[in-house]
């Protein structure tokens, strides 16, 4: 294959405009351009696609891996079943509490954060270092972390702290357990956020504000007027994307709460895990699998498009 | 508006300038503290890590990674960093011509191609766990590296692809189209122009996996026990310390973080890009 035969053939996607050419050379043409591209579809359609084509298949069994009798068609019983069951609607209750709160309060941190370090200031770099440094720490190490050294009723630096003014603080994690977690996520979320937004701040034209600033606007007026249009954008992306992965968020529940206090702060991931791992209820887990896929599709569905609004404009 | 008036006004400016800096610099040392806490603790002795005042000075000692070592993090490691490796070579393979074929030299609806896999990427690892559990189990596959690096690479690839396609289509289709017509072929091209332009967009997207297959949680948890378990799985040992050995967990925790910090330190610029598969610049 070499690019010097038809040049104009770069990026033009096969369009209309590339060479006529006999029918049979211009399919093999299609083949060579398709032939890299195949072997990441192929594995992504086996990884990805097929073991969900599974999951929905298993969803409709009933099947206990620890009686060892294999799996029976129950028809849609499971979803009845999931549907049913309080511990269930509790962990979907508790997934859209953790997944809310936590965007919202991370979006609203980050874009603090994004406004005091788009300014320039003595030590501006090591500041972002230091602010964008959560979002790299393993979250199973950042949970261990906060609840041993932070949280703990009588060794943790929080409990430590209200102490200087004579407060005697609680146990978090059996006090406020749901607190605390979404405590821990908007720590490790509002760098993420921040780094949307200081693009978005960076991306800002600087003419209009200084005209802005002429005209005797303040800050804040800039600030409503003219930056927060200009950041929407940017907003609706971080929202989206942190609420996707931050819906899926386990490994914080599964370290500082294990799900309680009771069943105080079972997400649906790790409501999951315990049908499928603890109680080994393959259909049942497979049900839930399918529920937790549904409520992604419906905030992917808003991901795909504003991605595809942001790639149309790149291009 | 006489001189004095103005340097008034330029004096209070820059003392606010001065008040927001010192704002900026405190309120990212607090949301430092935990991690700076944490390297902290792990150089303490037990006794100074429970302290009820917490301790800033004390004599620091290796003594707790020594015993994090002799807990066998070592294997652990091994798993994490063969984990990684492998499924980033694999993810590198395969995103490397899907990328060319979706901007260079583009097959028709590479859009559809691209959103594909996007969606593959929102796909909750919470729907196919369960069924690649039951395979695994059913071909002896559980707690096998093997089945770790497959899925960790698929989890990847999406990411790999979005990155690597935004890093190609800026290279100037001038460049190459003034290659081809002095002649050179594929290979050439490829080696002399794509590749050199391509070298630090690689480096970022590699990295950007990196950071995510070393903090995998779910999959490790789930089908790893004992062989094939990574660093995550060796913390969970500590879940139920109780507040007890917090130096050792501290160090535990300093060790697990460490090659992602740096990593990310290392590639900070390229991170935006990187966290929305290149649609933030």
């Amino acid at each position: 294959m070499t690019i010097a035969t038809e040049p104009e053939t770069l990026r033009s996607g096969g369009a209309p405009g590339s060479p006529v050419a006999r029918r049979g050379s211009r399919r093999d043409d299609r083949w060579r351009r398709r032939a890299p591209l195949l072997p990441a579809l192929v594995f992504a359609v086996v990884v990805t696609q097929l073991p969900f084509l599974l999951t929905i298949w298993y969803s409709l069994q009933s099947w206990n891996l620890l009686r060892d009798d294999g799996p029976t068609f129950v028809g849609l019983q499971n979803f009845a079943l999931v549907w049913t069951s309080a511990p269930f609607r509790d962990a979907i209750l508790i997934t859209v509490l953790f997944t809310v709160s936590a965007v919202v309060l991370s979006v609203i941190v980050g874009m603090l954060l994004a406004l005091l370090v788009h300014r320039k200031f003595f030590g501006r770099g090591v500041v972002r270092t230091l602010l964008i440094t959560p979002f790299l720490v393993m979250p199973a190490a950042a949970a261990l972390i906060w609840k041993t050294s932070f949280f703990n009723p009588t060794f943790g630096l929080i409990n430590w702290f209200l102490g200087l003014f004579g407060v005697q603080g609680p146990d978090w994690l059996s006090t406020f357990p749901g607190a605390s977690i979404v405590l821990v996520m908007v720590w490790q979320w509002s760098p993420f956020m921040m780094l949307i937004l200081l693009a978005g701040l960076q991306s800002q034209p600087e003419e209009p504000l200084e005209a802005a600033r002429v005209d005797g606007a303040n800050g804040f007026q800039i600030f409503r007027l003219l930056t927060l249009p200009h950041l929407r954008r940017y907003i609706e992306l971080g929202t989206v994307l942190g609420a996707i992965f931050i819906v899926q968020t386990y490994d914080t529940v599964y370290m500082m709460t294990n799900g309680g206090p009771g069943r105080s702060t079972t997400n649906l991931p790790f409501f999951l895990y315990q049908t499928a791992f603890r109680d080994f209820e393959i259909g049942h887990a497979a049900a839930l699998g399918i529920v937790v896929v549904v409520c992604t599709i419906i905030l992917s569905t808003f991901a795909l498009r504003m991605f595809a609004k942001v790639f149309k404009e790149a291009r | 508006m006489s001189i004095a008036a103005h340097n008034r006004r330029r004096l209070a400016s820059r003392a606010r300038g001065a008040a927001l800096t010192v704002v900026t610099w405190i309120v990212a040392l607090l949301i430092f503290l935990p991690v700076g806490w944490m390297f902290l603790t792990g150089f303490k002795q037990e006794v100074d890590a429970a302290s009820h005042t917490p301790k800033l000075f004390f004599e620091p000692t290796l003594e707790q990674f020594a015993k994090v070592f002799d807990r066998g993090i070592e294997a652990y490691l091994l798993n994490s960093l063969m984990a990684s490796g492998f499924s980033l070579l694999i993810v590198l393979l395969l995103a490397l011509p899907a990328a060319y074929a979706l901007s260079i030299r583009p097959v028709r609806k590479w859009q559809d191609s691209m959103f594909f896999f996007l969606s593959t990427r929102f796909l909750p690892l919470a729907a196919a766990v369960v069924p690649i559990y039951v395979i695994a189990r059913d071909i002896g596959m559980l707690d096998d590296l093997n089945l770790l690096i497959v899925l960790y690479a698929a989890m990847n690839l999406p990411l790999a692809i979005w990155m690597l396609q935004s890093f190609m289509a800026e290279i100037p289709l001038e460049v190459l189209e003034a290659a081809s017509l002095d002649g050179a072929g594929f290979l050439v091209s490829m080696r002399r122009i794509i590749m050199p332009l391509l070298l630090p967009g690689i480096a970022a997207t590699m990295v950007i996996c990196f950071i995510f297959t070393w903090n995998e949680f779910f999959l490790a948890v789930s089908l790893t026990s004992t062989t094939a378990a990574t660093v995550p799985v060796f913390l969970v040992g500590f879940v139920s310390s109780e507040g007890l050995f917090a130096a050792q967990l501290s160090a535990a925790a300093a060790i697990a973080t460490l090659p992602v910090l740096l990593a990310g330190w290392f590639a900070q610029n390229k991170l935006i890009r990187g966290l929305t598969m290149g649609a933030v610049k």
